[in-house]
């Protein structure tokens, strides 16, 4: 997976912050919600199935995070510090490839 | 030169609002404050008043259209009462916490059920929790006065916290009185022109405003505005004695009324203390020592202040439009915090009176005044009292 490439930005706010409180809680950078990582609110998450994919890229539109990347031979890959398990691209996969299972740790 | 005209306490509020020049103003009508935001679309209708009206379905959107523009970065205004405060509840302590310097006018007024339209002040003393400050009018020049110094103090580097006003429904909103409408020159030299400190909306430094505050740092939020609540006492005394120099009307956190060598000292809020003015004048000619105070300023609590009063009197009878369950009144509750520690306190007395708009009277004056008495004479008395109550049909 792609790094972000707000890391150096991010972790600076992450320093500023763990030392100075801002009135009102203003983050004064924007981006900077990449840092909450709200994949661990996921109940479902997707399972893709490589065989299947057909590469017609529709989970990747319809993803509301987008928690959907593309590696280097333009295949979905799944963030998962950030999928919320929502299940619309297992919705949208017109083949099937992508399954939403239960999560266990 | 100042004007004086004859107005409603609501009037007032707009005009207020109108030296202010407020950039947004938003408002959902509601008895008994409905005049307020009708006299302000008036002025920005007419051309006297350069602002955006917003006209909203609810007093939820109200505020919520208020912290909108107030984090755009421009001076905001809203009136509400009662319901439509209680319905605002939810976004108050977003507004709070998001130190945002909105100012609200309101006209006091009793809750639901049975539905009243009346006045109290169970409103906003429900609202003391959400981080606003709060103050109180006596009479319709205050309620002018008041909501210009809101802005002031909510607007201070210190404090940036929003604010309330609140003045007695009917009593003062739909009551006339001479007020004095202060020169735009001297209220822009006193309030400034509106900069924000923190929120506004810049596309060459774009920010996050109203970001999810993990456990990490959710705790410092509130403390922030505990602070800016603690700061806030020193910027209103200063806010307070640039108003006196500007306009020669003279405000105190606490205003006390012949206290002077009083056993006896009267605390209340807003209009009643113009009653009980009158009340002990009457009881000074009849050679009682007895005294009143008025706390124009509920939140910050005045805790000092308080203090110093309790230095004064042996009985401090409360007179409070509002209850808080198990307890009486929420000053009594405010005034047993300031005094718990101090070695020597006078007894406190709380009453009860006035809900929904019930008339209070000489005649319950004399009732309270008749238990604190008694408390006086070392004589135990119940540390609450429903006074005018009628309890042939309980
Ligand atoms: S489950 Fe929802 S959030 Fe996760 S990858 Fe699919 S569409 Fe995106
Ligand atoms: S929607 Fe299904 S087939 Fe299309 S790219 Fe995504 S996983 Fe592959």
């Amino acid at each position: 997976m792609a790094e972000s490439p707000f890391k150096a930005d991010i972790e600076r706010v992450q320093k500023e912050y763990s030392e100075k409180m801002t009135p009102g809680a203003i983050v004064y950078l924007p981006g900077s919600s990449v840092v909450n990582k709200t994949g661990s609110w996921r109940v479902f998450m997707p399972e893709f199935n490589r065989d299947k994919c057909v590469r017609c890229y529709l989970c990747y539109t319809y993803c509301p995070e987008p928690a959907i990347y593309l590696d280097e031979e333009n295949y979905p890959v799944f963030d998962y510090d950030y999928c919320k398990g929502c299940g619309v691209c297992a919705n949208e996969c017109p083949t099937k490839a992508i399954v939403m299972v239960r999560e266990t740790k | 030169m100042p004007i004086k005209k004859v107005m409603k306490a609501n009037e007032a509020a707009a005009w207020a609002a109108k030296l202010a020049k407020p950039k947004v103003i938003a408002a959902f009508p509601i008895t008994p404050s409905t005049l307020v935001p009708e006299k302000i679309s008036e002025f920005v209708a007419d051309g006297e008043l350069d602002a955006e009206f917003i006209k909203v379905e609810s007093e939820h959107s109200a505020i919520s259209a208020c912290v909108g523009a107030s984090a755009a970065g421009v001076r905001t205004f809203t009136a509400t009462a009662s319901q439509g405060l209680a319905l605002m509840h939810e976004i108050l302590f977003i507004a709070a916490g998001m130190r945002l310097p909105i100012v609200i006018a309101i006209g006091n007024r009793a809750l639901s059920a049975p539905i009243n339209i009346w006045n109290d002040w169970q409103d906003t003393i429900s609202e003391r929790d959400t981080g606003w400050l709060q103050f109180y009018a006596e009479n319709n020049q205050e309620a002018l006065d008041l909501i210009l110094i809101a802005f002031k103090v909510a607007e201070d580097e210190r404090v940036l916290l929003p604010a309330m006003v609140g003045f007695d429904a009917f009593i003062l909103t739909h009551t006339v009185e001479p007020v004095e409408i202060p020169d735009q020159e001297l209220v822009d030299e006193f309030l400034g022109e509106y900069v924000p400190k923190h929120a506004y909306l810049d596309p060459a430094k774009p920010i996050t405003q109203g970001a999810l505050g993990f456990p990490a740092h959710y705790m410092e939020a509130r403390y922030g505005v505990w602070e800016a609540n603690e700061a806030a006492k020193k910027v209103i005394d200063e806010a307070f004695a640039e108003f006196e120099k500007k306009f020669g009307r003279k405000y105190q956190k606490i205003e006390e009324y012949r206290t002077e060598d009083a056993d006896i000292i009267f605390v209340t809020m807003g209009s009643l203390a113009g009653t009980l003015k009158e009340y002990v004048d009457h009881l000074r000619e009849k050679g009682l020592k007895v005294g009143a105070a008025k706390v124009t300023v509920y939140r910050p609590f005045p805790v000092e202040e308080v203090r110093e009063l309790a230095k004064k009197a042996k009985v401090l009878a409360l007179l409070e439009k509002n209850v808080t369950f198990s307890v009486g009144g929420a000053l009594f509750q405010d005034f047993s915090r300031a005094l718990i520690n101090e070695s020597e306190k006078p007894k406190i007395v709380d009453f009860i009176l006035g809900l929904g708009g019930r008339d209070v009277t000489f005649k319950d004056l004399d009732e309270a005044l008749a238990i604190a008495q008694k408390a006086l004479n070392g004589e135990k008395v119940e540390e609450v009292n429903w006074i005018g109550l009628r309890k042939e049909i309980l």
